[in-house]
């Protein structure tokens, strides 16, 4: 990609115009006020793709972000309605949690490769699951729920963000978190890639023997990118269980990790900006086909098979191809 | 006790011929194919179908499910996976078809056989009751069944020329290549075969626990296991994987009864530490 400087500011200034003013202005227009949810969904589901993209970025298939997503979701819950912690705060601290969680468990499971890795985060879904059944603090199959919407936000008197349940319109605050915080990440995400640590990281993906025997401490590496990835899923899932105001262990399962994953894939796994563009056609083609009743499903795999045998390389690589025609 | 070792056995077989079919595809083509579980549930409504309710020979249903799904298997090689590795800049990208052909095999499913529980009349009847075990003779004879099924493909694997050429693909594609190896057609057998194996445990196993369209995604989890403890690619390793996860069933459910329901939660557990400690399973070869 060999945009020049001024392409790419224009790009990043019509994206966030799009963002945070076409889109709630269609919105208020048009009076679908349900596409808020569809789109907040979106944006936070591409934060935890971000994450697996990243795991993808060192070169393993991650499918295990529903587990942090589901442990992100839980700590918020517990912090807000056991410990009375504000939302915000327990926001980094859901992400701070899953990133730890993810050292110690990135320690031994990243070790592993190739299918290994991505059956072992798969069982790990499922392990987050049963946790949340079997633990008492999580309330097991009956979840927690009731969760109050998030309160004010104030940093020495001046309030920045207000008690969402005063709002009149809280899909709306919900909508400009949930894509203030996508944008964020994924400018992140951008910085990461485009540093010497994403430069280290393509080098993991490659070779990592090769990687480790001129000096790069691959074992760091990867941990650091899997804690990354696993902060964005706590985040990501703590915003949704504030979203729906509760949390069962079925909120994240098997499903949503590999969902996560094809989202990644669709966007294409060699561009930062895939996985939000994967998350969006995936979920609005999901609901898109929603009006074809039973054949939904049929009609959705089909396209997405069809979409692999096109386009292997993901949406993005179309873009590609055609530059290089023209 | 025996009669915990005996489930453990019976469930053992069935386990270790699923994950033979997962493991040769994985082999051959280094396709983790998510949709097996999916496979073995319509190889069990093929069952359902020509046995239970056209009331044909359980034999001819369970050479129905295995043909149908060799067919399909094969299909599915040389029309998708095959466009996709040669198309594909990473290797991973079968992953994305393989998920799909999982979510579209469970959309078919449920269109075609709908989302009831269904089970077919007991192949044979009565009850084993001797020396402290007990145990319903249809159970013994699909055990032993499945014992069979896979002591044949040992062989055919170890003694037959297509077997000798998938084990040599497996080994090293480009050398098996240069030998004169029809790369091609063979992994379209092997392909095939695994879908067949999936199918015939489905036939199988409709005859004792049913079918729904629902199992498939957690038939396809425990695969995954029993490939990761015995070492994914291995035919001993899979066999292997398989007997040890139908023991740890087994005794899980009865040693940890009293805790509810977190047997599979240790199996998990366990399976993390032992991974982490060998990273490529009991047999797998190292994997880059």
């Amino acid at each position: 990609m060999t945009l020049n400087r001024n392409t790419r500011i224009a790009a990043v200034v019509a994206f966030l115009a799009i963002v945070f003013i076409a889109v709630p202005a269609v919105i208020s227009l048009s009076g679908r006020f349900d596409l808020y949810y569809t789109l907040t969904s979106v944006a936070l589901l591409s934060i935890a793709s971000a994450g697996v993209w990243l795991t993808f970025y060192i070169g393993r298939i991650n499918i295990g972000q529903g587990a942090y997503a589901l442990t992100g979701g839980y700590v918020s819950a517990i912090l807000v309605m056991n410990h009375g912690w504000s939302f915000w705060l327990t926001l980094p601290a859901a992400g701070l949690f899953c990133a730890a969680a993810s050292v110690l468990i990135g320690l031994p499971i990243l070790r592993l490769r190739g299918v290994y890795f991505a059956m072992v985060t798969l069982v790990l879904t499922e392990v987050a699951r049963l946790l949340a059944l079997a633990l008492p603090i999580t309330n097991g199959a009956k979840g927690i729920v009731s969760i109050p919407l998030p309160g004010a936000l104030s940093v020495f008197g001046i309030t920045l963000i207000p008690d969402f349940a005063t709002l009149q319109n809280s899909r709306l605050a919900f909508y400009l978190l949930a894509v203030t915080l996508m944008v964020v990440c994924f400018a992140i995400m951008y910085r990461l890639v485009n540093s010497r640590i994403g430069k280290l990281c393509q080098s993991l993906q490659q070779n990592e023997e090769l990687a480790s025997s001129i000096g790069v401490n691959i074992a760091y590496l990867r941990v650091i990118a899997y804690a990354v990835s696993s902060f964005f899923g706590g985040v990501s899932g703590a915003i949704f269980a504030a979203i729906s105001q509760s949390i069962y262990p079925s909120s994240f399962t098997v499903t949503d990790s590999v969902n996560f994953m094809l989202n990644c894939f669709l966007g294409g796994l060699g561009y930062v900006f895939g996985p939000m563009l994967g998350t969006l056609v995936l979920y609005f083609g999901w609901d898109l086909l929603f009006q074809t009743g039973r054949f939904q499903l049929l009609i959705y795999s089909g396209l997405m098979i069809v979409l692999m045998l096109v386009l292997p390389n993901g949406l993005l690589s179309l873009a590609e191809t055609t530059r290089k025609k023209g | 006790m025996e009669q915990v070792i005996a489930n453990g056995l019976y469930l053992g077989a069935q386990y270790a011929l699923i994950a033979l079919g997962l493991t040769l595809i994985f082999a051959l083509m280094n396709v983790l194919n998510f949709a097996h579980g999916q496979m073995y549930v319509l190889g069990g409504f093929i069952t359902y179908t020509v046995y239970g309710q056209l009331g044909l020979p359980f034999v001819v249903a369970l050479l129905a499910s295995g043909l149908t799904l060799a067919v399909i298997g094969a299909l599915m090689e040389k029309f998708l996976f095959r466009t996709v590795i040669r198309r594909s800049h990473r290797e991973e990208s079968t992953m994305l078809l393989a998920a799909a052909t999982a979510f579209f095999f469970d959309a078919v499913i449920l269109l075609l056989f709908g989302e009831k529980q269904r089970g077919v009349p007991k192949i044979v009847k009565g009850v084993f009751n001797d020396a402290g075990i007990i145990m319903p003779y249809d159970r013994i004879v699909v055990g032993a069944l499945a014992i069979v099924f896979i002591a044949a493909f040992v062989l055919y694997m170890q003694y037959s020329r297509v077997g000798r050429a998938m084990r040599a693909l497996a080994q090293d594609r480009v050398a098996a290549q240069l030998m004169g190896v029809r790369v091609d057609r063979y992994s379209m057998i092997g392909f095939a075969m695994g879908a067949m194996l999936a199918g015939v445990v489905g036939g199988l196993l409709v005859t004792i626990t049913g079918v729904n369209s629902g199992i498939g995604g957690p038939i396809s989890i425990k695969a995954f296991l029993m490939v990761m403890i015995g070492g994914a690619g291995v035919v001993g390793g899979a066999i292997a994987g398989g007997f040890i996860l139908g023991m740890m069933e087994s005794v899980g459910l009865t040693v940890l009864r009293e805790y509810g329901d977190v047997t599979y939660l240790v199996i998990f557990a366990a399976l993390m530490v032992f991974l982490s400690v060998r990273p490529n399973g009991l047999m797998g070869k190292p994997w880059g």
